[in-house]
């Protein structure tokens, strides 16, 4: 099908952005990669009237890292966010996301401020940085809002940004150095979005997990914490047995509606093979830098 | 209906064309300039029959807003075939069998270019992995995964071969 008529506007700077939003109204919608927005166009899920693009935006494009923390532009694209040195060395979760979102062809004009903003509760990203408890950014007239990543997603769909309001950048804190952070996912086939997947962030030496995050994706409206899984895991070391009881433990922290996949019980188990598979991934990680450091 | 008024480099040459807002990419090249190499299918980003280049980078046609790329360049399989680029590709293509209906083959082959472009000598995972968001309905995908295998060992040989005096 064919999108419906719209007007097409690129804006050239944040200010020029927000002018035009003024001037195009409420039925006027950011256009960034356009690998969720054009697609939905095609099939008439959306008909606004005018498409402010601000793929243009040098300033919203780029990675830096100061003072402990790195700062993502929200149009910096997929491609772009994984080759950075800076994301591999301080997030290295990011990396590991990034070949799992889509494909080549779209990963090249997919941003990640847009992955967030759509908010599809399978996507990788919005997960990460609910795992990384990242800071996102608006802008919009009243001026800057900074937004907790655990607080931004509300829905299938559904943020906590204003109509008006541009997402600008992402802060995420480097990981520290007693820090692993892994990603897994089950899909069907290579780039489609996940059955289940989960996003963990865990600090801590072989004695004792001191720190845990575990935020599973497609499992409901949106990045759903297990924060009761999380919990059993501090103040242990993490071995099998743990690994067992977080897995169970994060089933009950749930609810996924059934979806082209399969049902609510096949999320629910596979919620648990993503979770053990990503715990025992931070197993070997851990301990290969142990033995890096010894050595 | 609104238009905007665009400069596009295709295949090396300026074209300046006036284009209606919602005209995605792959409807540009087909319906304004006549190069009907790229194939148009799903139109919502599923099976890669539409991919070109835009800028050098390979991206989905049908989504891309023809309006959005003043200024930029844009690559079909028309060019890169016109300047031999992959020749030694497609005619592995057609050593194996890898074009039967033809359908998916041009978005295949701009697929295949770039990941040969970037890794010269990809294992068969990765070229599986690589053309994964390209749909094809006849070959089942071994008879491409071969050519492209071919191709890539070939160029590194030739490549060796030719670095002698
Ligand atoms: C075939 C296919 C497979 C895909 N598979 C995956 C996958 O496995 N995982 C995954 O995560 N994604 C997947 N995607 C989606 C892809 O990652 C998109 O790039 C992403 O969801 C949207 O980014 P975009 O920059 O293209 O945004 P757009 O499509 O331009 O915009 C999406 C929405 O966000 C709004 N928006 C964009 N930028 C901003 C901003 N800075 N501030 C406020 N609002 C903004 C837009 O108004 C629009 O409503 C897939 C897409 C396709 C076509
Ligand atoms: S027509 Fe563009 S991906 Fe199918
Ligand atoms: S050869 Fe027919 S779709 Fe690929």
């Amino acid at each position: 099908m064919k999108a419906p008529d719209f007007i097409y506007c690129r804006a050239e700077s944040l200010a020029d952005a927000l002018r035009l939003k003024a001037e195009h109204g409420d039925q006027a919608r950011w256009l960034a990669g356009g690998q969720s927005l054009l697609a939905a166009l095609a099939f008439r899920l959306s008909e606004p009237t005018a498409l402010i693009d601000i793929s243009r935006i040098d300033a919203l494009r780029g990675i830096t890292f100061d003072a402990g923390v790195v700062r993502i532009g929200a149009g910096t694209t997929h491609t772009a966010l994984g080759v950075s040195d800076i994301i591999r060395r301080h997030v290295p979760l990011l990396a590991e996301a990034v070949p799992l979102i889509a494909h080549a062809a779209i990963r090249n004009r997919g941003t990640i401020g847009g992955s967030l903003a759509f908010a599809d509760p399978a996507a990788e990203l919005p997960a990460c940085c609910v795992a990384l408890e990242a800071t996102l950014i608006a802008v919009g007239p009243k001026g800057e809002r900074r937004i907790a990543a655990n607080a931004f997603f509300e829905g299938v769909y559904a943020t906590a940004l204003r109509d008006d309001e541009l997402l600008t950048w992402i802060e995420i804190v480097a990981a520290q150095a007693d820090e692993q952070q892994t990603l897994v996912e089950l899909t069907r086939r290579s780039g489609d979005y996940a059955m289940a997947g989960v996003a963990a962030v865990l600090r801590g030496d072989a004695a004792e997990i001191t720190h845990a995050r575990l935020v599973f994706f497609a499992l409901g409206d949106r990045p759903v914490a297990a924060a009761k899984a999380a919990a059993l895991l501090v103040g242990k070391p993490l071995d099998e047995a743990q690994v067992a009881l977080a897995a169970t433990a994060s089933a009950q922290e749930i609810d996924p509606a059934g979806d082209l996949n399969g049902g609510p019980e096949m999320k629910t188990h596979l919620a648990q093979v993503v979770l053990s598979r990503a715990l025992r991934q931070i197993m070997t990680q851990a301990k290969a830098k142990a033995e890096r450091t010894a050595a | 209906m609104t238009t905007h008024s665009i400069t596009v480099t295709v295949n090396g040459e300026s074209v300046r064309r006036a284009v209606q807002a919602r005209l995605h990419l792959i409807d540009f090249l087909r319906g304004d300039l006549g190069l009907m190499g790229s194939h148009v299918a799903c139109e919502h980003g599923v099976c890669g029959a539409c991919t070109v280049r835009v800028d050098g980078a390979i991206v989905r046609g049908c989504l891309v807003l023809a309006a959005s790329l003043d200024g930029a360049s844009v690559e079909t399989i028309e060019g890169v075939s016109d300047r031999g680029e992959i020749r030694d590709l497609q005619d592995a293509f057609i050593a194996r069998n890898a074009a039967q209906c033809g359908f998916c083959t041009p978005g295949m082959l701009m697929c295949a270019a770039d990941l040969l472009g970037s890794n010269a000598q990809p294992t068969r995972a990765e070229i599986r992995e690589h053309i994964s968001g390209n749909y094809c309905r006849c070959t089942g995908y071994q008879a491409i995964v071969d050519a492209i295998e071919t191709t890539a060992l070939k160029r590194v040989s030739s490549d060796a071969g030719g670095a002698k005096p």
